[in-house]
């Protein structure tokens, strides 16, 4: 055991050594390896492309002998195929045949009919054909290949392909070889284009086998301008017999005497097929790959907290690829040939190398401390992951040598791969993917570390200096109920990935552009190369122009060399002939040359004709016969030319009756070429338009794949839930910031309307209590006032003042704000001394002024209220103690009297005021807060009765109240010192704070986000505020006003009239009335750049021009009411009832995307910063990157909640987002995000 | 494959929805039909059986496809219809077998109480298919020299299958017995003339070639459909361990 600690140590501490290295040179260290692999890659450039083509090697016919089966030592240029005998020889007759000399009395059909019917007679030849010499004799039936039956499918082939007996293939199979039927057939053509498949084949037609030259060389038509008629007659042999063949060929010749051929006869050549590969080959070989990508995609996702997951995404990929590169390369250059099929083995090597390694040293890395230097954390990462990587490798050797000693060769050879693989993957995973990894950290150090300073130092800009004293924020200390983070670099919130992957694709378009690029070489090399190509195009182009060049050289691709041959040889010199019947010379051959049109001329491309023949062509000839030529090679001999030239009168008399009845064909004023190269335009015309239709069908299939809307995905499986820390195989729990909601409990029922200015938070519920929360440091809820109404505790104490100070109990540091109203409290409440205690103004920073309870440092101003305290004793800070608690149960005795409930100090303020102030009050109990709005210290709260109410939000004093109006008001708005009250009567108010008291300017409380907004003043306790409402604009809409906004002194009104309205601030003058919904306005945004934007109840949202009041545009967006509006600078977010969140461009009014949300979802929204969305869900809120659309995180706010939607949502300032929660306020604090997202 | 494919997204998003519904607030009567039906411990099952099913009926159909591969000539006019060369009744058979072994594992492992740790995650479980693939394609594709040598190199990397991916007692337990046991059943429907391996290269008389060919396969079978019900289970077993939690 002692030995395994040591070498493991000894592992570790060289993995460390060689971290730090790594992490230290990173560029020196990437050019190595690229160097490297390049280096080991460079034999595969001698590796055969990949491809289907047939490759070809030439012989001379001379010295042929069948190759044998081993190996030899010198092969020279033989290639490796080229073993053992071939499956066929083949041999052709290439018949020229034509009417010489052309009279004019003679019909087109003319042109073919005799020259075909000459095929018999040379069949019957070549049939009969014998020789014999010393060693006996021999006919075409025993050198012949004996086919035994066609192909079981093929029974159309049947009447035209030859059964059984020799596979002897020529025109004459059309008319079964009896020359009777074809002198009875009426029309040949018609009987030759009867066999012809339907639609368009590339491959070989049964045209092209029985003729064996291309249909357009044939000259069978009717538009035959050079009347010279070409076919050839092909033999099958399955032994090659030299003797026989050159008697055959001497014999034609003699027969058919070709003056001016000088075609060579001494080249033989050696065709091999490659695999084809069919669909029952191809379905395994895609599925392995799909699994193969399966596997790449789900490793590589597991990639997590780097700064470019896909860069390491890549630079795994690309370790596992190049490693195998580089195993076959060096194979290769160690003289092992590869005979495996690449593309098949390729997706196991992949997996049997796999991912893993990579993936573990990427957790290794990324799970080290993080404020380390980089190449520590390099460094320690990989001498953590050392043994493990180490063993891992060990075993897999160990499995792949188990392998290796099966002793079957294709494994061996698979093994083999793999080990070479496994050590440069190895070499790969060290070298090339750890210094790629510390690139990446330290790019993303030096990305946390920009993005943090300017974040910092522009967090609290520093306000004008003496007005706001109180403005900083004391620092963040870390006390159980604050957020704790852990350490700022890794906060990486992006949570669903494969959004990103889906989104990444779609805006680069990497993969089709990779794909496409690959396509078009790969196609352009296999053009080129490919026997029947461009390149053989281009040779036979060169040597039809220069007919004395070399003209076979050009067409064979380089490697395949030409053997030597002897170009003086005359085969026939060398054989016995076998005495033939005195050629009678034909009279043709003199008189040919009289007419230039029928001139049988032998060209360099007569030579190898089945050249110009589809490549299919002997696979598929011999595949009719059920042989296959996959892997295996014929031997193509060189033709045999026979020229044939018909006297006139032969013609005439092989005429069929009907031929001369056939109507002279038209003038071919197209010429032959033209009408040939037509069918050449149809196919590419038809191979356009499919081309187009794949475009097409493949757009299509992008829009309904990927439509815009990318965020849609995200939803179902984005939900995480809270304290669900994810913890991989590998134990590493990745650094996560939870962000965790603050539950501000203290309203006994659903909180009704939300408001803050910056600095506090006023939120008001159904029962009529408002509470104020200071919401601008993370120790929330401070202090409230609680202002209300509580009907059953006034009901039921209606004797005594029942309202005691809530024991809010307020922790630590404190403001110089409650400074201040401590001293203002004896001056307010001087008729009720004992009520002063119930403001809680405890404070840790002046313990000893108000000490009198020690252990809860805060003021005492009464034995109950110290009993209230104990038993709200929080069990722990972050968990605030819930009055509710307490409220709900009812004051059981006399000495309960006063007991804390709910009505706050300024509920009992309320009563205090009804039994003084008079009766007015006591209609509030009967009416709800409506409308509620807060600026400064001051809370305007709009009430069902049509009271318009100002509290004092520190203190929890009714300032003032106006009842000028009688209508419910709807909407508040509050700014500078006016407020805009809208009515249900769809009247507006508009009414004027006035401070009878200069303001006091060392209490300037304001938003300081919003610099440009003048600050509100902080009216001191002393002012005696009034409010006069100073216009009132009746019927300012025909039916209720549902939105009011107001900024920029401007305010917006939009109603159920279908209408929007703008009015100046200052002067409440309608400017103008904007028309264009079809529905009731639900939603106005308005900000301080004048972007007004609207949406109705049609589902509708206009964006208007306030200066001019124009419509800017108008979209249509959602199925039902547009449910809230918010504007960034760039975009438009919308929600609505159909659950969906549009974002819309706000210049051209597109919508970029948009989001499925659950169903019944709030409808809330807020923006924190440029690029960061929250929604409010059932229980949760949700943050959302903007310029994604993908989910960053949710949030729950409550573990045992009964699904309360969030309906109300406002972001504060230093990016805390507060949402009602069923009777709870949920405060969020999202510090990461903001620094995380730009 | 493009049924596994998707097979696995539909897990993926019911496992979201899984994990939302489970972290979500306790079952509300709002929930929609879809997702309380996943959440219910029945359906739940009948979707992995359903799953696996097919995932069994796709590997049984290209694996075959495979065997039959070297019959094919250059062009064959029904190349299509050698996919389903074999009996009609043979993938379904597969299919079931897959669900029934890709139920049975999880269930054991829970039974034992010992539940399986190894390597649990998407990417382990692909490699694995991707393994067992090649198992076939090398027994489809390679010759070998006798039956002893292709019995023996298949056990060796069935054995590297289990151990690669399972390492689990009861998984190899299971794996041999079913194996076993599904050898047998097919020599029995040999020899009473059922089924005559149609679609295989050897036909009739060479039964010890299947006789080696055919328990190894087996095995890297239910290993590889094991894995994936094991993985599959894995979500329904958090969404449950998840819900006593909250309890």
């Amino acid at each position: 055991m002692t030995l395994r600690e040591q070498l493991r140590e000894k592992i570790s501490a060289a993995f460390y050594r060689h971290g730090l290295l790594c992490a230290s040179y990173p560029v020196p260290i990437i050019l190595f390896t690229s160097a490297s692999i390049l280096t080991c890659c460079y034999p595969l450039l001698r590796l055969p492309l990949p491809g289907t083509g047939p490759v070809e090697f030439t012989t001379g016919v001379r010295d042929y002998s069948v190759p044998s089966h081993e190996p030899q030592g010198d092969l020279g240029e033989r290639p490796d195929w080229y073993r053992g005998p071939p499956v066929a020889y083949i041999q052709q007759v290439l018949v020229k045949a034509a009417v010489s000399p052309w009279d004019s009395s003679l019909v087109t059909v003319d042109v073919f009919r005799s020259p075909l019917s000459r095929a018999f007679s040379l069949l019957e030849e070549i049939r009969n054909h014998v020789h014999s010499d010393s060693s006996g004799i021999r006919s075409l039936e025993t050198l012949c290949l004996q086919v035994t039956g066609l192909f079981p499918g093929l029974r159309r082939m049947q009447s035209v392909l030859p059964e059984h007996g020799c596979l002897l293939v020529s025109p004459g199979n059309y008319w079964q070889n009896q020359r009777e039927l074809f002198d009875s057939d009426p029309d040949l053509l018609k009987t030759i284009q009867k066999h012809e498949p339907k639609g368009l084949h590339t491959s070989a037609t049964l045209r092209d086998l029985l003729f064996g030259v291309p249909g357009k060389y044939t000259g069978v038509s009717h538009y035959n301008r050079k009347r010279v008629v070409t076919y050839t007659i092909t033999l099958v042999l399955s032994s090659y017999d030299a003797r026989f063949l050159g008697s055959l060929r001497a014999r034609l010749k003699q027969l058919h005497p070709s003056a001016n051929c000088s075609l060579r006869d001494d080249h033989m050549v050696h065709v091999h097929f490659k695999e084809e590969i069919g669909i029952a080959e191809l379905i395994p070989l895609v599925t392995t790959y799909i699994i193969l990508f399966a596997y790449i995609y789900f490793s590589t996702r597991k990639i997590d907290m780097v700064k470019s997951k896909w860069g390491l995404a890549l630079a795994a990929v690309v370790t596992v690829l190049s490693s195998l590169l580089m195993s076959v390369g060096l194979c290769t250059l160690f003289g092992l040939t590869p005979t495996l099929n690449g593309g098949e083995i390729f997706p196991y090597l992949v997996v049997v190398i796999g991912l893993e390694n990579v993936l573990v040293l990427t957790k290794s890395v990324v799970s080290t401390p993080v404020d380390l230097e980089v190449k520590l954390r390099i460094a320690q990462g990989l001498s953590n992951e050392s043994w493990s990587i180490m063993k891992n490798m060990a075993t897999e050797l160990c499995i792949i040598l188990i392998g290796y000693f099966t002793l079957v060769p294709a494994i061996q050879e698979f093994c083999l791969f793999a080990v070479v693989g496994l050590v440069s993957d190895f070499f790969l995973q060290m070298f090339f993917f750890t210094t790629v990894l510390s690139i990446d950290i330290r790019r993303m150090e030096l990305a946390d570390l920009n993005r943090r300073l300017p974040a910092e130092a522009g967090l609290p800009p520093p306000k004008p200096g003496p007005l706001r004293p109180r403005e900083v924020p004391p620092p963040p200390r870390p006390s159980p109920h604050t957020i704790t983070l852990q350490t700022p670099a890794f906060r990486n919130l992006r949570l669903p990935k494969r959004l990103r992957v889906v989104y990444f694709l779609a805006r680069t378009r990497l993969a089709q552009r990779i794909i496409m690029v690959g396509t078009v070489i790969w196609i352009g090399i296999l053009v080129y190369t490919d026997p029947a190509g461009i390149r053989t195009y281009l040779a036979a182009q060169v040597s039809e122009q220069s007919p004395l060049g070399d003209p076979g050289g050009g067409g064979l691709p380089p490697h395949l060399g030409v053997a030597p041959v002897f170009r003086g040889g005359d085969p026939t010199s060398t054989l016995s002939i076998h005495p033939a019947p005195d050629p009678t010379p034909l009279p043709e051959n003199q008189s040919q040359g009289h007419h230039g049109s029928a001139r049988i001329t032998w060209g360099a491309e007569d030579e190898e004709g089945w050249r110009r023949l589809s490549f299919r062509h002997w696979p598929s000839l011999f595949s009719y016969y059920n042989i296959t030529l996959a892997k295996r090679y014929i031997s193509i001999l060189p033709v045999i030319p026979v020229t044939v030239h018909v006297s006139p009168q032969e013609a005439i008399e092989t005429r069929h009756p009907q031929d001369t009845r056939h109507p002279p064909p038209p003038i071919p004023k197209v010429s032959a070429d033209l009408q040939t190269d037509l069918t050449l335009y149809k196919v590419a015309a038809l191979g356009l338009a499919a081309g187009v239709l794949l475009v097409l069908l493949l757009f299509c299939l992008y829009r309904v794949l990927c439509p815009r809307n990318y965020g849609q995905n995200g939803v179902a499986h984005g939900r995480r839930r809270r304290g669900d820390l994810p913890c991989d195989d590998y134990g590493y729990s990745p650094p996560v910031s939870e962000i965790s909601p603050l539950l501000l409990r203290g309203h006994s029922m659903d909180i009704e309307c939300l408001a803050s200015d910056g600095m506090l938070l006023a939120s008001c519920c159904l029962a009529g209590q408002i509470r104020v929360w200071d919401a601008q440091t993370e120790r929330h809820n401070i202090d409230f006032v609680g202002g209300a109404t509580e009907p059953e505790c006034l009901g039921s104490e209606a004797r005594g003042p029942s309202v005691s100070g809530d024991g809010l109990s307020e922790e630590e540091d404190s403001y110089p704000l409650r400074h201040r109203t401590a001293p203002a409290r004896p001056t307010l409440f001087t008729d009720q001394p004992d009520l002063t205690p119930l403001i809680d103004t405890n404070f840790t920073s002046q313990p000893p002024s108000h000490l009198s309870t020690p252990p809860r440092e805060g003021f005492d101003f009464g034995g109950l209220v110290e009993r209230a305290y104990i038993e709200h004793e929080p069990p722990s800070n972050s968990t605030y103690p819930s009055p509710s608690s307490a409220s709900s149960s009812p004051p059981s005795g006399a000495q309960l009297q006063r007991r804390p409930s709910l009505g706050d100090a300024a509920a009992f303020l309320t009563q205090e005021r009804a039994s003084t102030a008079g009766t007015q009050a006591t209609a509030d109990w009967e009416s709800s807060v409506w409308a509620m709005e807060l600026r400064g210290n001051l809370i305007a709260a709009g009430r069902s009765s049509g009271k318009l109410e100002l509290w004092d939000a520190v203190e929890g004093s009714l300032r003032c109240s106006n009842e000028d109006g009688v209508s419910g008001i709807t909407a508040l708005a509050f700014l500078n010192n006016r407020i805009v009250a809208a009515r249900l009567n769809g009247s507006l108010d508009f009414f004027t704070v006035e401070i009878n008291k200069p303001l006091c300017l060392l209490q300037y409380r304001g938003a300081p986000g919003r610099g440009s907004m003048p600050p509100s003043p902080c009216y001191s306790s002393e002012d005696v505020i009034s409010c006069q409402l100073t216009r009132s604009v009746q019927c300012a809409h025909q039916k209720p006003i549902t939105v009011l906004r107001a900024a920029a002194g401007r305010v917006v009104t939009g109603s159920q009239d279908h209408t929007v309205r703008i009015y100046r601030l200052e002067d409440s003058c309608c400017l103008f009335t904007l028309q264009g919904h079809s529905g009731g306005i639900t939603a106005i945004y308005i900000d301080q750049t004048m972007v007004l934007a609207s949406g109705g109840q049609d589902g509708a949202i206009c964006l208007w021009d306030v200066l001019t009041g124009s419509r800017v545009s108008h979209v249509y967006g959602h199925r039902g009411d547009v449910t809230s509006l918010v504007c960034t600078t760039s975009c438009v977010i919308s929600s609505g009832l159909d659950d969906l969140i549009c974002i819309w461009d706000r210049s051209t009014g597109i919508k970029l995307y948009s989001i499925q949300q659950e169903v019944g979802c709030g409808a809330s929204l807020g923006v924190i910063s440029e690029s960061l969305l929250v929604t409010g869900g059932q229980g949760c809120v949700s943050f959302w990157d903007l310029n994604f659309g993908d989910l960053l995180q949710t949030v729950y706010l409550g573990q045992s909640s009964d699904g309360q939607g969030v309906r109300q949502l406002l972001v504060l300032d230093n990016a805390a987002i507060v949402c009602d929660f069923g009777s709870e306020l949920s405060l969020v604090y999202v510090p990461s995000v903001l620094e995380k997202l730009d | 494959m493009s049924l596994t494919l998707t097979a696995m997204s539909d897990s993926a998003v019911t496992s979201g929805q899984q994990q939302w519904s489970g972290s979500g607030p306790p079952p509300r009567p709002s929930r929609g039909p879809y997702i309380s039906a996943i959440t219910n411990r029945t359906t739940n099952l009948g979707i992995r059986g359903a799953m696996l099913f097919s995932v069994g009926v796709f590997l049984a159909l290209v694996l075959n496809l495979l065997q039959v591969q070297r019959n094919v000539t250059l062009f064959p006019p029904d190349v299509i219809s050698s996919i389903f060369s074999s009996a009609w009744w043979v993938p379904p058979c597969c299919g079931t077998a897959s669900a029934i072994i890709g139920l049975l594992y999880p269930c054991i492992d829970s039974r034992l109480g010992e539940p399986h740790k190894f390597k649990r995650e998407w990417s382990s479980v692909m490699r694995c298919v991707a393994v067992f693939v090649g198992i076939n394609h090398a027994s489809a594709k390679v010759d070998f020299a006798n039956n002893v040598q292709l019995s023996l190199t298949l056990a060796a990397l069935s054995i590297g299958l289990w151990w690669t991916f399972d390492r689990s007692r009861s998984g190899f337990g299971l794996g041999v017995s079913i194996a076993l046991l599904a050898t047998l059943a097919t020599q029995l429907l040999v020899y009473n003339g059922v089924f005559h391996y149609q679609g295989l290269q050897y036909t009739s008389p060479d039964f010890l070639y299947i006789r080696s060919w055919l328990p190894c396969i087996f095995f890297a079978g239910v290993i590889t459909m094991g894995n994936i019900g094991r993985q599959l289970a894995l979500y329904e077993y958090k969404f449950i361990q998840e819900k006593t939690h909250q309890d």
